[in-house]
């Protein structure tokens, strides 16, 4: 009979811890997949809570999340995005805010050939400079007012070409055929240590996890500009709380985590900005 | 319709049918060679030919941009040779077109000519046709209906060709930018009315030159396989 | 003159010929199925590249001592298999037309050569649509638009039913008679051997048995030509006399004898060929009164052989300049107490005229 009622009782706590870890759908913009992961180790150690993430292009999961996926987190990579979604009831009001401020870059896989003033642009020395499609990407956007804020539109709109997201921009630089690129400061920090100014890097020293190279051997250190806040939108990047995962309370415990001093020290160190 | 669209499908046309000559004309001496060779290379010939059918477009255009750039060894050929570089322009299309679209225009050829008794080919000899005469005075009329099958299937595959222009093309309006990946952007910009416009062309522009093929081969389709 | 000396290894056997054809008239290689008679024929052609010399009156073909090669397509030959292998995409003009234009400098008109496969109103229609004996005709047709010095038949009639090989071996035989062109005929038929050839080559695994001209190869004994229904002999005869009471006419065979056989309808000093079959001949010591067997040839033993069952045996009788070959029972050559030398008269009872 104790042995019974013993059981029973451990059987009962056993559930309880389990209703306690709860799993959370999340749908994460491409370019914050790797400081995702890493938070998401912090968060399952902390919470007991598991992420089981999805990433992709912001663009698509909002059409997904429109057709009913089944995501109950979007951590997107702009801020339009997320309000659309709230504006037509997707996502639970009030819950969407900035998470990280997108830093863009002038990069080349070429060392010394970004100096730290970003005159190359103006420059000529180069055939292509890569954007991600402005029409789609916010980065791609702001790429086009750092060009105009420097006057240089006419001139470089024949050298543009456009890659269908950041990764792909990213991928033209990266193999050479782009000598120049207008990319994501997470997306240079990933690829591994470059020349350029140091002082974006805040926090201890920033060594992401391995980086993609592009050629066996060939994962070269490259140069960059970081080009000044002023000339271009603040590329705000919001999370929000989905419709679906309005019951979650793990769902919630992850957007309250992203907004913590150790969630926003590993943000920082992947080479985004917070908002203050 | 905008300009940007219609240079879209001029480039599309423009790509679809430069590869299927191509094709039709680099294709022809190796399906010949594959269908009538008794070399231990065979195998790995016909392998080699059919791998674009296994490789996922996006993994055969990540590795032309790799190697067409500057560090790849093609890259380094073309760069030598005085003729830039092949990623972001026409040219850079066409060759991963061709590359793209090979089997499906090599294959319909290859077996097509392997229809063709040894014994017909041995005959011509016998009448005094040396081996370029055979294949114009009887190769070619009886493997007309593989030559059909094998524009239609090149000319339709290019068309439809994405993932490959879309990693190496860099989507230049009037350059790189087809049909297909500009249908691709305007989905991805929430332009819908655009992209519906553009795909519906696409479609009634494919189905007219398939028709038109179709109509071109229907003759010799029953008469030419007629040996007993 | 064809000369061939082949030598090349199959799966199943070494050919290894040595052969030296007349230039003219109708050479059959003879054998079983599998024996290299196509494998000859073909490099002959230049479709097989066997080791050796190949030459036709004494234009080099083949000669690997100078390490030449002349291609298929650069010899002067006409080639007809038994599937016909015409073009599916041309009709029948077009199939002579490609030959015809192709003869270069020794073009002839087509004419002649459509007369005499009697293909005239078949020169609009398309190969799936004749039958097989016309698709016969037209192939042979097209080998000779070629302008060929040497034609080479592989087996024509093998694919044809008994009516369309009656329909085409007339066809065949006019070729011969009408045409100076040498033909190399390859069959393992001895009906349309005997019926076609001038000169017999036999052959068995790869190997050159026998050759020489028809009459004496068959008047062998110890050959497979000797074997079976089909052993018997071939005579040349001119047709001499008609008895038009009986419906009967005399048949000259040399200057040596005569035999009477039905009247075929041809006129008189026509050359014919006789075959007379050693199941149809028997022996006697002394010649015969009361028989039905008008034909009786006194003639002298030559020799004496085993036939292929123990209980028969083969007697060639040599009558005048020509042999005559029976089959008799052991016993019965015993009886006769037959040895070579020995007089004979030899009764034959049915004279197989060719037309």
């Amino acid at each position: 009979m104790r042995q019974a009622f013993r059981s029973l009782v451990g059987a009962a706590a056993l559930l309880c811890s389990c209703a306690q870890a709860a799993e959370v759908q999340v749908a994460v913009a491409a370019n914050f997949a790797v400081p995702l992961a890493k938070v998401s180790a912090a968060f399952s150690a902390a919470t007991g809570h598991t992420l089981k993430i999805a990433a992709g292009a912001t663009g698509k999961f909002y059409s997904q999340i429109v057709a009913g996926a089944p995501f109950e987190v979007l951590i997107a990579a702009d801020a339009e995005t997320p309000k659309k979604l709230v504006s037509e009831g997707h996502a639970v009001a009030g819950s969407d805010f900035t998470y990280a401020i997108g830093k863009l870059v002038l990069w080349s896989a070429k060392p010394d050939f970004v100096d730290s003033q970003g005159a190359v642009l103006g420059s000529g020395r180069f055939a292509h400079l890569a954007i991600a499609n402005p029409k789609a990407a916010p980065y791609g956007a702001a790429a086009l007012q750092v060009i105009q804020a420097r006057g240089l539109t006419e001139a470089l709109a024949p050298k543009l070409v456009t890659g269908q997201s950041i990764a792909q921009a990213f991928q033209f630089v990266g193999t050479g055929n782009a000598e120049l690129g207008f990319v994501a400061l997470s997306q240079v920090i990933a690829a591994g240590p470059a020349q350029g100014d140091q002082r974006a890097l805040g926090g201890p020293e920033s060594k992401a996890p391995g980086g993609p190279a592009f050629l066996p051997g060939k994962a070269g250190p490259g140069s960059y500009w970081l080009v000044p806040q002023a000339l271009y939108g603040e590329i705000r990047q919001d999370a929000v709380l989905l419709q679906r995962g309005a019951g979650n309370p793990a769902a919630k415990a992850l957007l309250a985590y992203l907004k913590s001093p150790a969630a926003q020290l590993v943000i920082k160190s992947f080479g985004y900005g917070i908002d203050p | 319709m905008t300009a940007d669209d219609w240079s879209a499908v001029r480039l599309t046309a423009q790509l679809a049918a430069l590869t299927t000559l191509l094709l039709l004309v680099a294709g022809t001496p190796v399906a010949w060679w594959l269908a009538r060779t008794r070399s231990r290379l065979k195998p790995l010939v016909a392998a080699a030919v059919a791998m674009p059918i296994v490789l996922p477009p996006t993994v055969l255009g990540f590795y032309l941009l790799l190697l067409m750039g500057p560090q790849g060894p093609i890259g380094q050929l073309t760069q030598a040779l005085g003729l830039g570089r092949l990623p972001f322009s026409f040219a850079g299309l066409v060759v991963a077109s061709v590359l793209y679209s090979m089997p499906f225009v090599v294959q319909p050829l290859q077996q097509a000519f392997e229809a063709i008794p040894e014994r017909t080919l041995e005959a011509a000899a016998t009448l005094r046709a040396g081996p370029w005469d055979r294949f114009f005075s009887v190769v070619l009329p009886l493997a007309r209906p593989g030559f059909l099958t094998a524009s239609v299937l090149g000319f339709a595959h290019t068309v439809g060709e994405f993932g490959v222009v879309l990693m190496i093309g860099g989507n230049i309006p009037g350059v790189t930018r087809v049909l297909s990946v500009a249908i691709y952007g305007h989905v991805e910009a929430l332009e819908f009315e655009s992209a519906h416009r553009l795909a519906a062309g696409m479609v009634v522009f494919a189905m007219a030159v398939l028709v038109a093929l179709y109509m071109l081969g229907r003759p010799t389709g029953r008469a030419a396989q007629g040996l007993r | 003159m064809i000369e061939a000396t082949l030598r090349l290894t199959r799966p199943d056997f070494l050919l290894d010929v040595d052969l030296a054809l007349p230039g003219q008239g109708v050479s059959a290689l003879f054998g079983p199925s599998g024996c290299g008679k196509t494998t000859v024929l073909r490099a002959l052609a230049g479709l097989e590249h066997a080791a050796g010399r190949v030459a036709l009156d004494g234009e080099v073909w083949q000669d690997d001592a100078r390490g030449l090669f002349v291609p298929t397509h650069r010899r002067a030959i006409g080639y007809v298999i038994q599937e016909a292998a015409l073009f599916p995409h041309l009709d029948v003009r077009g199939n002579l037309d490609y030959a015809r234009r192709r003869a270069g400098d020794a073009r002839v008109a087509l004419g002649p050569v459509v007369e005499l496969l009697g293909i005239g109103a078949l020169m609009a229609r398309r190969p799936e649509t004749l039958s097989g004996g016309e698709r016969q005709r037209v192939a042979i047709a097209r080998a000779l638009a070629a302008a060929p010095r040497l034609l080479l038949m592989d087996e024509p009639l093998a694919a044809l039913d008994a009516a369309r090989k009656a329909e085409v071996l007339p066809y065949l035989e006019r070729l011969h008679r009408e045409l100076s062109l040498p033909i190399v005929y390859v069959s393992h038929a001895i009906d349309e051997v005997v019926r076609l050839a001038h000169q017999l080559v036999l052959l068995e695994q790869g190997r050159i048995v026998a050759a020489g001209a028809l009459g004496e190869v068959m008047a062998r004994l110890d050959l497979p030509t000797a074997r079976g229904e089909a052993a018997g002999v071939v005579l040349d005869a001119v047709l001499a006399e008609r008895d038009a009471q009986w419906q009967l006419v005399r048949l000259q065979v040399g200057t040596d004898f005569s035999v009477w056989a039905r009247d075929p309808g041809h006129e008189l000093g026509r050359a014919v060929r006789l075959r007379l079959l050693a199941r149809d001949v028997s022996l006697t010591r002394a010649p015969q009164t009361g028989t039905s067997i008008g034909n009786q040839l006194r003639g002298t033993v030559e020799s004496i052989a085993d036939d292929e069952h123990p209980a028969l045996t083969l007697v060639r009788v040599r009558v005048g300049a020509s042999p005559v070959v029976a089959r008799l029972t052991r016993r019965s050559a015993q009886a006769l107490g037959l040895e070579a030398g020995m007089a004979v008269w030899a009764q034959v009872k049915t004279v197989a005229l060719m037309e």
